[in-house]
């Protein structure tokens, strides 16, 4: 058996969080950084692991690669298997990249008051530890491709998460913000709860269907997912049509939840208002990608039919939340809830290309759910290095920082356009891939969110015009610069912004395959181009020229 | 020789990226790396235009492939550059041009601290600007689209700490933007109908696509440049753009990215040939915009406004005529360079006299100009003659053209046409006449500025005249040039095609004619203006004077329709969304707690009323049981 | 002599016997009740088993027995020691343990 790459990857940041968590409380200023520095070290580990997983990737290879599978629960066909496909790999890296720079990021934010109190004497511990949890159990959601181990991973998330949001926030607010984030912490895992409750009864579901198949080895049931889509697609599980929705209803609420989807958007302007920029980051960038990710490997894979029938209720739902998000990003007064509701616009970007069903919308949906986390990242935290310096989050109270500080300023924009789509940078391409997508099949409903990148240009820039230009409020006078730990964080992000929007195809070759494969699994092929053109090379000028002399 | 193509729009980009990430090191020389970067540029435009020129007229295009850059099943998107005759005619008037004002811009913006980061993004515009023009695709056009309204963006708010060029830079921004949306509708519809966006597999199958797609398209295309190009009803941002520093308003917004617009329709010739009822909506946007510059133009004050409204106006020419199809795509383009050419001088002659006046902008505080700035008063003059079409220079040439053209459309649509660009002429020469009095002639009625300093008009350095004599010999001479033996026409004849259309006139009448309506104009003017002294603060005005002071009301009517209730709209989501949609959750939690404490309170305590409960559900368990039996 | 006389008068002992349960508060008398809900419930076994002509009705009956004998000796000590405690045998005043 070679070497089990996937398994390491994913146990080597829960190892770190065990280690974070128990080493000793601070005494000095100098073992006050052990946590951090820790902490840091494994993670960093995690993306040595995760960049040599992708590495190792092939794309032209098979589906899953890098398999791995260990019999867990045997009576229930449970086992813990881990491989990735072309899309998983890449939002595996994603992970990976952003929860060092979220933790150099956070470096002070979970500093306690007093290092000698009661809750004090260990919360920088549990602050970094948890970050690891966090990692540990997306990397296993990304990797799984066992239903029950990822709905285990996809619930268990949950408690790391509910206590970052809820233990650590601004330290400004006082009483009033200490509820105000118990509050947001509740909701969240309320929320999440109900949609993974929902999931839970189709898991049953779907295994006593499985068990009626006898798709188990043992002729029982199975939660192999590669078994089952291989089963659904050759015909010998077939669902009963109403039982498949019911089915693809279950799996599609939780991940519509978490992603999350018009109506059920109203806890992550909460969650990410009240809780750290670094936090903030680990909810939008990571784990809500989860839930995208989830509706392509999942709703898609297992429940095909289901999933054309909904596509179109689907396509109005998440064009409704573009529109919707941006709206109401516009309207915000409080700089973390522009950049949540700002993310729920963009959300239904990435559900709308998932279910437009075309190569287009789908990859363009995996690249927006890289870009997006690059994205929002280089915006939130630097919107987070501007917020501690100020001790507000209220755009009001900000006014001509560029004046007197540049580089946060600049950063800041180049964020901020990163969110409006520029072209040139990152998200354009998989914005634009997603219009397309969406516009081959569905027209209209591509037109309606073309609104939505006006209305991204509108909240970006109002926000940029009120925090950064202008005469210098008095307030933000003696603000400093980006420090050399804030640039660390935010030049990579901004590097790879420029990359990716220049050149994608690398990653696009990886998401391309596994796109297709889902396509297939569909049962869904790109609609034809009207009339093509005969010569789809670069350029073809004696074409011009037949055409020039009619013109005459 | 072709790997000098990307070189175009490499300089600028290597240099944009050393001085905005540089920092304070090149603050000493880095305005002068921004020269060279575009300097080397246009360098590299000169070579590539020779060896072109050394080529028979089939080979002159020239392609380069650089890489794939978004491949997704049959969407391909490819960085690759296309160099014909249309876009080498771009690169040298954007390069040319540019240069000349970045050599301009060292002694304008010298006193500037952040002179360093207005010369990166001047770089910057020129790379997305020569990225537009050389692209050949309509996605990577767009990136360049998108690129040179970033660039935009930045240099109207370069002095960011005003307010007003804050809201300026944001108002530009946002009004491209909506044009953008019809950009990619353009492409989305064309990979939709094509399976491509690049310019030779969509011209080479257009004729295959029904007239009604193809004319959706073409309408698309035309909401872009009207963004980009300032045209109604998307022109209420280019008035505002004003606020950024004067050599950015030459080069962005009079010589180079607003005539974008007009590129873009010459370059998709091949749809709007077959579209001619997106072809009929080009036309009609020209007209109107022609007009509608032109009486803005008019009754500004500001000297650098009434440039603008100028501008709109003859970008309004240049639609027009690209919208009459082949007769009028030659004429489109030679009117945009030789545009290019004395807008730009006015402009810098405009910022030399804002340089020499502490930045006053106000035209009725200005006044006998003419002997303090004499050099800033001929180049402006050569530059004023050029425009209003006096013969012999560049605006003759070209404008004349286009009204031949306009009539050339022939029934009555070229009446009509040809009537408005008659008309346009006169009022251009009517308020460019305006401008040239209240400047440079009359008496004195300069005013002392906030710090109750007089005005000492003096002549800007050489690094600034320098540049504004050469536009000066441009606008000239390369009117003339181009027009000799149809020069420019056979120049770009491949590209664009041309037929000559049936005018209902002769050449000379029209060119009789015009002269006739540009002298009326002129001597117009000089009744209201030249004859009686100009009152320092503005009359009241008729009722169309204050609606063009105004912008003919383009702002308020955009206020009523569209961002009021937007702000309606967006502040009733925000109160629905934390009291609809999270009140319905909030409710639903706060029932289920206040039944959830009503039925507490049944838990009192007594086991005796514990134990009445189980003996009741006892009894009711028996009585139903033997019930059931009994049914 | 019918059967199910003796089901009639173990029907009315168990009525007895929820009524003082439900009824009264002293603590002993409440005990004495359950004991004569028990054996009222003992009555009806023993009947069945007759009835019924096997000997598992009065087997239950004597395990029944048992376990009251057991209840007993537990609920008295508890009852004592709450007595002793309190000075009070109604089962309304112990409510330390509600909340």
């Amino acid at each position: 058996m070679s070497f089990p790459l996937l398994t390491v990857t994913a146990a080597v940041p829960a190892v770190g969080a065990v280690v974070t968590a128990a080493l000793p409380a601070a005494t000095s200023a100098a073992t006050r950084r052990t946590p951090k520095t820790v902490a840091l070290a494994f993670s960093a580990v995690t993306l040595v692991l995760a960049a040599v997983m992708t590495a190792r990737f092939d794309p032209g290879g098979k589906r899953y690669q890098l398999t791995e599978s260990y019999t867990w629960i045997k009576s229930f066909g449970i086992s813990f298997s881990l491989g990735v496909d072309g899309i998983g790999v890449v939002l595996a890296l994603l992970t990976a990249v952003l929860v060092p720079l979220v933790m150099l990021a956070s470096w002070g934010d979970a500093d306690p008051e007093d290092p000698h109190s009661f809750e004090g004497r260990r919360r920088t511990q549990g602050f970094f530890a948890l970050i690891l949890a966090v990692e540990a159990m997306v990397l296993v959601s990304f990797l799984s491709t066992d239903v029950f181990l990822f709905y285990v991973f996809f619930e268990a998330m949950l408690i790391p998460m509910y206590f970052l949001i809820g233990g650590f926030g601004d330290r400004a607010g006082g009483p009033e913000a200490a509820r105000q984030r118990s509050y947001a912490a509740v909701k969240f895992l309320l929320y999440n709860l109900v949609g993974g409750l929902v999931m839970l009864a189709a898991v049953i579901g779907l295994y006593m269907l499985t068990a009626r198949a006898h798709l188990g080895s043992g002729g029982g049931g199975t939660f192999d997912l590669a078994t089952i889509t291989n089963a659904v697609s050759s015909g010998k599980l077939s669902y009963a049509p109403a039982a498949e929705k019911a089915l693809f209803l279950g799996f599609f609420f939780a991940f519509a939840v978490k992603a999350p989807l018009w109506p059920l958007h109203t806890w992550l302007p909460n969650a990410m208002g009240e809780s750290t920029a670094g936090t903030a980051v680990l909810i939008t960038a990571v784990v809500d990608k989860v839930g995208t990710f989830a509706m392509l490997r999942f709703c898609l894979g297992l429940f095909p039919d289901a999933s054309r029938y909904f596509a179109p209720a689907i396509l109005v739902l998440s064009v409704v939340g573009i529109i919707y998000g941006a709206l109401l990003a516009v309207g915000q007064k409080d700089i973390k809830r522009l950049i949540a509701y700002a993310s729920i616009s963009h959300f239904g970007f990435i559900i709308m290309g998932i279910f437009a069903m075309t190569t287009q919308g789908q990859s363009g949906a995996t690249l927006y759910m890289v870009n997006h986390g690059i994205s929002t990242a280089a915006l939130m935290l630097v919107a987070g290095f501007l917020i501690s310096r100020r001790g507000s989050r209220l755009i009001a109270d900000f006014g001509g920082v560029q004046k007197v500080a540049p580089v946060l300023a600049g950063t800041f924009l180049v964020g901020g356009l990163a969110t409006l789509s520029l072209p040139g940078l990152a998200p354009f391409v998989s914005e634009f891939l997603v219009l397309v997508g969406t516009f081959t099949r569905y027209p209209a409903i591509g037109i309606v969110a073309t609104v939505g990148i006006v209305l991204a240009a509108l909240y970006v820039l109002v926000l940029y015009q009120r925090t950064m230009t202008g005469p210098v409020k008095e307030s933000v006078s003696k603000m400093p610069d980006l420090r050399v730990r804030e640039v660390a964080v935010v030049a990579p992000l901004i590097a790879l912004l420029l990359l990716l929007g220049i050149y994608p195809k690398p990653v696009a070759d990886i998401v391309n395959p596994a796109v297709t494969a889902t396509m297939a699994d569909v049962h869904r092929t790109d609609s034809k181009p009207a009339h093509p053109a005969a010569d789809q090379s670069w350029f073809s000028y004696t074409s011009l020229d037949s055409h020039g002399g009619e013109a005459k | 020789m072709n790997a000098l193509i990307p070189v175009l729009v490499a300089a600028p980009l290597a240099g944009a990226a050393l001085l905005l990430l540089g920092g304070r090191r090149l603050d000493a020389f880095g305005h002068w790396l921004g020269v060279v970067a575009s300097t080397a540029s246009f360098v590299a435009g000169a070579v590539l235009f020779f060896d072109m020129l050394g080529r028979s007229t089939a080979d002159r295009p020239v392609h380069q492939h650089l890489f794939s850059w978004v491949p997704v099943g049959g969407f391909r998107a490819d960085v690759g550059f296309q160099l014909d005759q249309l876009s080498i005619t771009f690169v040298l008037l954007i390069t040319g041009v540019g240069s000349l004002i970045h050599l301009y811009s060292v002694g304008y913006m010298a006193h500037d601290e952040r002179r360093r980061r207005f010369f990166g993004y001047l770089n910057l515009f020129l790379a997305a600007m020569l990225l537009l023009v050389l692209a050949d695709n309509y996605l990577l056009l767009y990136v360049g689209w998108e690129g040179v309204g970033l660039a935009s963006y930045l240099l109207i708010g370069f002095w960011q700490h005003k307010p007003s060029a804050a809201t300026a830079a944001k108002k530009a921004f946002l009004v491209n933007r909506v044009g953008d949306v019809g950009l990619s509708i353009a492409i989305m519809l064309m990979f939709t109908q094509f399976g491509s966006f690049a310019f030779g597999p969509v011209f080479g199958t257009a004729h295959t696509a029904s007239e009604g797609k193809l004319t959706a398209i073409g309408l698309m295309l035309l909401l872009a440049a009207c963004g980009k190009s300032a045209q109604v009803p998307l022109q209420s941002w280019l008035g505002d753009a004003m606020e950024g520093p004067t050599p950015v308003s030459a080069l962005i917004h009079a010589a180079t990215m607003v005539t974008a617009g007009v590129y873009l329709i010459t370059r998709s010739a091949a749809i709007f040939n077959l579209a001619p009822d997106a072809q009929l909506v080009v036309v009609c946007v020209g007209a109107v915009t022609l007009m509608f510059g032109a009486i803005v133009g008019c009754a500004k004050d500001d000297i650098k406004k009434a440039l603008a409204g100028s501008t709109m106006s003859q970008i309004g020419y240049m639609v027009l005529a690209a919208g009459l199809g082949p007769i009028g795509y030659a004429f489109a383009i030679m009117h945009l360079v030789t545009h290019g050419f004395f807008k730009a001088g006015l402009f810098l002659g405009a910022g030399s006299v804002m340089h020499g006046m502490d930045d006053e902008v106000n035209m009725r505080h200005y006044g006998g100009l003419r002997k303090y700035m004499p050099v800033t008063f001929v180049t402006f003059g050569l530059g004023y003659l050029a425009i209003i079409g006096f013969p012999g220079l560049s605006g003759f040439w070209s404008k004349d053209r286009i009204i031949e053209a306009a009539f050339a459309k022939g029934g009555t649509e070229g009446w009509i046409l040809g009537g408005v660009a008659l008309l346009g002429a006169a009022i251009t020469a009517f308020y460019m006449t305006r401008v040239m009095i209240m400047t440079f002639f009359g008496e004195k009625r300069w005013q002392p500025n906030a710090e109750g300093h007089e005005p000492h008009p003096h002549e800007s350095p050489s690094v600034m005249t320098l540049p504004m004599v050469v536009l000066a010999i441009g606008s000239v001479f390369a009117g003339g040039l181009f027009a000799l033996n149809n020069a420019f026409l056979h120049w770009l004849e491949p590209i664009t095609g041309h037929s000559e259309g049936n005018a209902p006139l002769g050449s000379l009448t029209i060119s009789g004619l015009t002269l006739l309506c540009v002298a009326v104009g002129v001597a117009w003017s000089w009744a209201v203006y030249g004859r009686q002294p100009v009152p320092a603060v503005a009359p009241v005005g008729s009722a169309l004077t204050r609606a063009a002071r105004r912008d003919l009301l383009q702002d308020d009517f955009n206020h009523a329709v569209l961002v009021r209730p937007g702000e309606y709209l967006t502040r009733g989501l925000v109160y629905g969304d934390t009291k609809g949609l999270d009140g319905f959750v909030n409710g639903l939690a706060a029932t289920i707690g206040g039944l959830s404490s009503r039925m507490r309170r049944m838990q009192n305590g007594f086991v005796r009323s514990y134990a009445l409960s189980m003996f009741g559900g006892a009894a009711v368990l028996v009585a139903t049981t033997l019930l059931m039996r009994s049914v | 002599m019918n059967p199910v006389n003796y089901l009639y008068l173990s029907a009315l002992l168990f009525t007895i016997g929820a009524s003082g349960v439900l009824i009264r508060r002293n603590a002993i008398v409440l005990f004495m009740c359950v004991e004569l809900m028990l054996n009222a419930a003992n009555l009806a076994l023993v009947t069945f088993s007759r009835l019924h002509g096997n000997l598992d009705g009065q087997i239950i009956a004597f395990f029944t027995m048992v376990v009251a004998a057991a209840e007993v000796v537990v609920g008295l000590a508890i009852i004592v020691s709450i007595f002793r405690t309190r000075h009070s045998a109604s089962v309304d005043d112990t409510n330390l343990m509600k909340l």
